[in-house]
């Protein structure tokens, strides 16, 4: 007989890593403390008296203020350290009259006790006995569930179940009642219904077993000498903060205005690519670094079109032909590679990049057999050299100055609230990336038929025919 | 029958005795495996052959584990003479930000399920996001429209992301394997019918990641590796091992070389890898429990990871070391995920107790604390221009705040 377990066997068993439980545990002993924790008092539910019953509003004052109260109060209740007796499918904390009470410690959650679907079919069944076959729906949905995968343990099951059920009802009324409310409580939060957050609703299982001792195999300890100067290290990333700050749009306000607070997405139409004036911020931002005047379409373009006046085109377009061949589909490497030797490398070749001896002879000879990374050497000598002199003489360009000069500089919005209104009711739909890409694509192809090199045999023989 | 007592009944009658979960207490203790990771001086390096000696001559590994605490001990010591400045202080010169008004601006509804990642389009309005019923939603983020709804055929799609051309997007999770699906203007087409299935793991597909172009796919898997493949040909290019447990998220470098990614796993450790080699070229171990996240900072020469203990920790590169922790007393429950803000000042982060806290890099102090979902946040990402950022949350529906 094959008995077949609930969930197939993938390698993973253990559940993630809870590390929090430690620290709320010591905070809920603290807070049952009989002389510095919370006071509970007594609760009568139609006959009986509930003792310990604490109300949202009090716990709230003592564990934090405000709404982070209420935040920390959810999580507990999440996870079960505390456990609501009004609303016992909502696990949030509220913070009013609402009662809530501590849990016993036998039922908080553990990293290494799961709870178990035996124990749940058991709690089931023990529950179809008192209620008589009226389950909730969850419940029975559940219950048929297992009553299905765990049959061949059915007897036992129900053996147990009614064991519990008549060990119960030798204990007194309040007894009773309360250890109802806290198995209920526990299976809530360990197999919540439909539209319950729990906070063990964990996901997917892992690999490793967080509660297995940790065994390293060699204690050697990864200890590298300090190459920089802390302070140093430090210094760069201030640096470059106060570089960007007036540009990141949380800190500075962007200019019109940010798209998402007012629903005019001016500041978006302004920073595409084929737009003939750009903002003052977006020029400023291509002086940062050569990266971010590359990253930027529109600054490349702007790049692009300096170099040819200088006659250097070649350099930028070499290294963009290395992208395309480090980044594109591994079919097409052999072809690119030797479109591109025939363009940039080959002696006598149309746009012939003029890189140092050492680099050039390394890179032929890897182009014997191309693989992604044969023009790496080759494609940094490149970007080093367009980085170091290149972009500067760009920044003192005429062409960068122009840009700088017939820059763009927005007017901030101030927008009423009828006015907001009627943005939000008209938000544009903008262009499809989809049509950017075809567009681009299209761009792309006409420049490479324009760029080819004329074969000179050819137009010779088309003059002859004429 | 009145012999039989479930093992639930038999705890109930410890009870009696010594309280329970004290009891589990003791079996809680681990060693503190916290491992630092610079110190300069010719202590450690003796230290080091010590360690290395008494390996070899066959001592057992308790005393081993002994030995390697009173050293760490020593090195922070050591570190302490040096009166190393810290991030907090140098930065005091900076000034503090100003209050952050930051609130929800959209909320998008439609997952009918926990929604477990997502992640931007470069037009910087579009997001693509995933979920646990298998859903795979593409949404226009400004004007709350969805364009195209793929269902997985499997359930806990952990990880999506959308392709730099904005024409594909790729997803997976528990089927192990990550799909290309490619995007048309045509909203009737069946998305599914032309589907590439990518990457092949052996265990489900926690992360992936598209590099600078719609052809190569970086996933992390929980088998504990990550791997590059080739989109067109579905080939594996380079595969990357080094962990020893699920590897939950990573990140490619924003460099202009662009050659190294970061990853992050239940080992508590950060690995930064060389993707042309494989090779593991950095780690970092100073987290308590599982790294959930982790996030390049935008030089591309730090990152920061978030963790299930409760801290995020910002790592620099070249120095090597830890920088900075972002902890309080209050914060107990795991950050579920990272962002860096555009100029890299703020940090938001995504936990398990369903907030979002926007930290102060520099200065290292909480701003402020966004409260909104229902559930835990499973992932925060800003969004390309800097403009925003969204949160994908368990409570089906994710948010967009500016």
């Amino acid at each position: 007989m094959t008995i077949r377990t609930i969930r197939p066997n993938r390698g993973q068993h253990y559940r993630p890593r809870m590390h929090c439980l430690q620290k709320i545990e010591a905070h809920m002993v603290e807070m049952q403390d009989p002389k510095s924790g919370l006071k509970g008092a007594e609760q009568k539910l139609n006959v009986t008296t509930i003792p310990h019953v604490i109300t949202g509003g009090g716990l709230s004052i003592e564990t934090h203020t405000g709404t982070h109260a209420e935040a920390y109060g959810t999580m507990l209740v999440a996870y079960g350290y505390i456990y609501p007796l009004q609303n016992h499918r909502k696990l949030v904390m509220c913070n009013d009259g609402s009662l809530y009470r501590f849990q016993t410690p036998y039922f908080w959650p553990t990293q290494k006790w799961v709870a178990e679907d035996c124990d749940y079919a058991i709690y089931l069944a023990k529950r179809n006995i008192r209620k008589k076959g009226v389950l909730e729906p969850f419940e029975q949905e559940h219950y048929t569930h297992l009553h299905t995968w765990l049959n061949h343990k059915w007897d036992f099951i129900v053996m147990q179940a009614t064991e519990q059920y008549k060990a119960g009802k030798e204990r007194k009324k309040p007894d009773r009642v309360v250890l109802d409310c806290q198995e209920r409580a526990y299976w809530i939060v360990n197999r919540p219904p439909r539209r319950t957050h729990s906070a063990l609703d964990y996901g997917t299982d892992r690999l490793i077993d967080p509660t297995v001792e940790e065994v390293t195999g060699d204690s050697t300890l990864t200890i590298f000498a300090l190459l920089f100067r802390f302070p140093l290290l430090i210094c760069r990333l201030v640096k470059f903060v106060n570089t960007y700050k007036n540009h990141d749009p949380f800190l500075a306000p962007c200019l019109p205005s940010n798209p998402w607070v007012t629903d005019n997405d001016t500041y978006w139409t302004l920073n595409i690519r084929r737009v003939d004036q750009c903002t003052k911020m977006r020029v400023e931002r291509w002086s940062f670094s050569f990266f971010e005047l590359l990253s930027d379409q529109r600054g490349r373009d702007d790049f692009k079109s300096f170099l040819k006046k200088e006659f250097s085109g070649e350099n930028l377009a070499f290294w963009e032909a290395a992208e395309e061949l480090k980044w594109g589909s591994a079919a097409a490497i052999a072809t690119k590679a030797a479109v591109i030797f025939k363009t940039f490398l080959a002696p006598g070749a149309p746009r012939w990049i003029n890189i140092d001896g050492r680099t050039m002879g390394l890179t032929v000879k890897g182009l014997d057999h191309p693989h992604r990374y044969v023009l790496d050497g080759a494609q940094t000598h490149v970007f080093l050299l367009m980085k170091k002199d290149t972009f500067f003489r760009y920044l003192k360009s005429p062409v960068y100055k122009e840009m700088q000069k017939r820059a763009l500089n927005p007017e901030l919005h101030n927008f009423s609230e009828a006015q907001l209104e009627q943005n939000a009711r008209n938000r544009s739909l903008g262009v499809h990336p989809i049509t950017v890409w075809e567009q681009e694509e299209e761009e792309r192809a006409k420049a490479a038929i324009a760029s080819a090199p004329v074969d000179v045999k050819a137009m010779m023989s088309k003059i002859d025919r004429k | 029958m009145r012999g039989v007592t479930s093992a639930r009944q038999q705890h109930q009658l410890a009870e009696a005795g010594e309280p329970w979960w004290r009891q589990r207490e003791s079996e809680r203790k681990r060693p503190n495996t916290r491992t630092s990771s610079t110190i300069p001086s010719p202590l450690c390096a003796s230290s080091l052959k010590m360690a290395c000696q008494a390996l070899q001559s066959g001592e057992s590994l308790a005393t081993l584990k002994n030995e390697s605490d009173s050293l760490k001990k020593k090195l922070e010591e050591e570190r302490a003479k040096l009166h190393d400045v810290e991030l907090n202080q140098v930065a005091e010169k900076v000034e503090l930000v100003s209050a952050l008004s930051i609130r929800t601006r959209r909320v998008l509804k439609g997952h009918g399920n926990k929604v477990l990642c997502m992640d931007w389009c470069k037009d910087k309005r579009r997001l693509v996001s995933s979920s646990q019923d298998g859903k795979v939603i593409v949404w226009d983020g400004y004007t709350l429209n969805k364009e195209h709804a793929v269902t997985m055929p499997c359930t806990w799609v952990m990880a999506c992301a959308y392709a730099p051309s904005g024409c594909a997007v790729a997803c997976g999770g528990l089927d192990n394997k990550c799909s290309v699906y490619p995007l048309s203007l045509d909203k009737n087409e069946n998305l599914a019918a032309k589907k590439k299935s990518v990457a092949m793991h052996t265990n489900y597909l926690s992360g992936c990641s598209f590099t600078n172009s719609d052809m190569q796919l970086l996933t992390s898997s929980g088998d504990g590796t990550c791997a590059l493949w080739d989109v067109e040909s579905g080939q594996l290019l380079q595969s990357f091992h080094g962990h020893t447990a699920d590897v939950l998220s990573l990140n490619l470098a924003p460099s202009e070389t662009g050659n190294t990614f970061v990853s992050g796993g239940c080992d508590k450790k950060a690995n930064v890898w060389d993707m042309r080699s494989g090779q593991n070229v950095q780690s970092f171990e100073t987290h308590d429990s599982d790294i959930n996240c982790v996030k390049y900072y935008p030089t591309g020469d730090a990152f920061a990871s978030a963790s299930d203990d409760g801290t995020c920790r910002l790592y620099d590169l070249r120095a090597d070391r830890e920088v900075a922790v972002y902890q309080k007393d209050s914060i107990i429950f795991g950050a579920s995920s990272v962002d860096f803000s555009l100029s890299g000042r703020l940090l938001f982060a995504g936990y398990n107790d369903y907030t979002i806290n926007v930290w102060d890099v520099l200065k290292g102090n909480r701003i402020s604390v966004l409260f909104g979902h229902e559930n835990r946040v499973s992932c925060v990402k800003v969004s390309p221009d800097g403009t925003s950022f969204a949160s994908a949350s368990w409570d089906t529906s994710l948010r967009i705040w500016a």
